[in-house]
């Protein structure tokens, strides 16, 4: 400790407050990413099973979300943050703080990773589709037995780059009172102009973003045959 | 087994109407393996398609083992056809899936109990020759193997019909030998109805019963494997067989004028084609013999189909037009395919 104390000199005073940010960058990793986990994946099969040559052709429902996800991705998300006030208000009660965060975390990530697994799942060979669809298989079945499971290592592949990019959206939060690690790093490291308490952050930050990395190293590397 | 009644099946392309089939109409017996022959483009990957309902005919209707499937909702359509195994010409293993994980996929959905369907899967690798392989994954085998995983994959629900699409075309020789032994194989001890379709005469030459031959969406022309390529009636079927033996070769000389088929003044160059009943007759000889008329062999070949021989002799005849005459009819009187392919 002493050691630490004396490369980053303000971490003795700031260490709690320090402690606090990290848990409220976890709790919005955790609750958001979750959940925009699930949306993601949802999404991403729905774009790829309505489209015109899935095999749950929709034309309206495919075209309504594939604009949907531009026109959100399209915005930025520090201006996205401040548009979804109101909603997120309507649903978890809240727009600021990090409970008032999620829905923005959500809104900001959920396109761009659908996006993402759906260009994994336009990878799954059509020939296995056809294939399922022979032996019997519904929509569904196939869903989940061949898009789902033969794409586990494309998964988790976008899902860890979804989570860097999380991670910096989290850092945004702050404008909207959420805390956490980025606003953390404006408060003291840019408006207080401590150094090392910007290395501090970078360092949790890589570390996390190693931890993460290396769980999904280990998954794709079990389930890619 | 399966009926095909005037099934088309139309597909629309930028406010076009592609007509991939038109107007087929099959009776495929049971326990037969009927071939579908044609060029890629001819149309049969959809026709074939068209007996799983993978493709929804235009028009038509299929009914296979007595059900017509063309009036199924979907459930029922499901249900049946696991009944209707299919194999690929890529084989479309599940690749996060072990071989034995790829043939107990399909048995997911059956009744029987976990041990039932282990010895099933256990039976079924040992049918196929891939006992070994159980725990292996498709990336580990070679294209014959995978080709064996998705047969004992197609085979898992018992079912009363195989449907090959182009199954040995991503394959080298020697293995297509292989599968066609298994399909044979599958085809005698299982008594499954097998449909292959296929671009190579070979196939058919190999295992098939009896053949349709595909051009443009349209059946040309359909019969026992022995009438298609003793009488071939169709200009394209004659194009099939002659790519199966060497054929090809000879009319290409013929056509270049080579010297080997050079002919003198008054002779004639005829392809004769002996079949099962004739095929001990010594026909040329007697030629000579009875009408001095020489007979000059340039082409020779023989097939072996379903045990029955059928020769075809490339022959440049000499001698007075008399007599010439005379011997040509006599061949005939053998039962001998007489065809003048240059005078």
């Amino acid at each position: 400790m002493n050691f630490l104390y004396q490369i980053a000199p303000n971490l003795e005073p700031l260490g709690g407050e320090l402690l606090k940010c990290i848990r409220q960058t976890f709790q919005m990793l955790m609750v958001s990413g979750l959940i925009a986990f699930f949306l993601g994946v949802l999404l991403g099969v729905l774009l790829t099973v309505t489209k015109s040559d899935g095999i749950m052709r929709n034309p309206i429902l495919y075209k309504f979300l594939d604009k949907i996800i531009d026109v959100i991705r399209s915005i930025p998300f520090i201006i996205l943050m401040v548009l979804l006030i109101p909603l997120s208000r309507a649903l978890v009660g809240t727009g600021s703080g990090v409970t008032g965060s999620y829905v923005a975390l959500i809104a900001g990530t959920v396109p761009f990773f659908a996006r993402q697994i759906e260009s994994v799942l336009a990878d799954v060979d059509y020939g296995l589709v056809e294939a399922s669809e022979a032996m019997g298989f519904s929509p569904t079945e196939i869903i989940f037995s061949v898009y789902l499971k033969e794409s586990i290592p494309g998964i988790t592949r976008v899902t860890m780059i979804t989570f860097v990019s999380l991670i910096g959206i989290t850092a945004m939060a702050g404008a909207i009172g959420a805390g956490g690690l980025g606003d953390f790093a404006i408060r003291y490291g840019y408006q207080m102009g401590y150094r090392d308490m910007i290395w501090v952050t970078v360092i949790i930050i890589l570390a996390i973003i190693s931890v993460i990395q290396f769980i999904g190293n280990v998954i794709i590397k079990r389930t890619t045959h | 087994m399966i009926k095909l009644e005037k099934v088309s099946k139309i597909f629309h392309s930028g406010g076009k109407e592609i007509p991939a089939v038109q107007d087929v109409t099959l009776d495929i017996q049971e326990g037969e393996i009927f071939g579908i022959i044609g060029f890629s483009g001819a149309g049969k990957s959809t026709l074939v398609r068209c007996i799983n309902l993978l493709e929804k005919p235009t028009a038509g209707r299929v009914t296979v083992d007595g059900v017509e499937l063309t009036g199924l909702d979907e459930k029922k359509l499901r249900e049946v056809r696991r009944k209707i195994g299919m194999i690929f010409q890529h084989f479309n293993l599940l690749r996060s899936r072990t071989v034995y994980q790829n043939i107990a996929f399909p048995l997911r959905k059956s009744s029987l109990s976990k041990a039932e369907k282990d010895e099933k899967i256990n039976s079924l690798l040992e049918l196929v020759g891939l006992a070994d392989k159980k725990d292996a994954y498709p990336s580990q085998l070679s294209g014959g193997q995978k080709q064996r995983v998705a047969i004992a994959r197609a085979l898992a629900n018992d079912p009363k019909v195989l449907l090959c699409d182009e199954a040995t075309s991503a394959l080298d020789p020697q293995t297509t030998k292989s599968i066609l032994g298994l399909l044979k194989k599958v085809n005698e001890e299982l008594s499954i109805t097998i449909v292959l379709i296929t671009h190579e005469m070979a196939v058919v030459k190999d295992i098939c019963d009896r053949v349709a031959i595909m051009e443009l969406g349209r059946v040309v022309e359909q019969g026992t494997a022995e009438e298609i390529f003793v009488h071939p009636k169709e200009h394209l079927t004659r194009d099939f067989i002659s790519t199966a033996s060497n054929m090809d070769k000879f009319l290409e000389l013929v056509e270049q004028n080579n010297e080997l088929t050079r002919l003198g003044t008054g002779d004639k160059l005829v392809l004769l084609t002996y079949s099962a009943n004739n095929a001990g007759e010594p026909v040329i000889s007697y030629l000579a013999e009875a009408f001095s008329v020489k007979a000059n062999i340039i082409y020779g070949n023989i097939d072996i189909l379903k045990g029955k021989t059928i020769g075809k002799l490339g022959v440049a005849l000499s001698g007075e037009p008399e007599q010439m005459e005379k011997a040509l009819a006599y061949i005939k009187e053998q039962k001998v395919e007489v065809e003048v392919v240059k005078e």
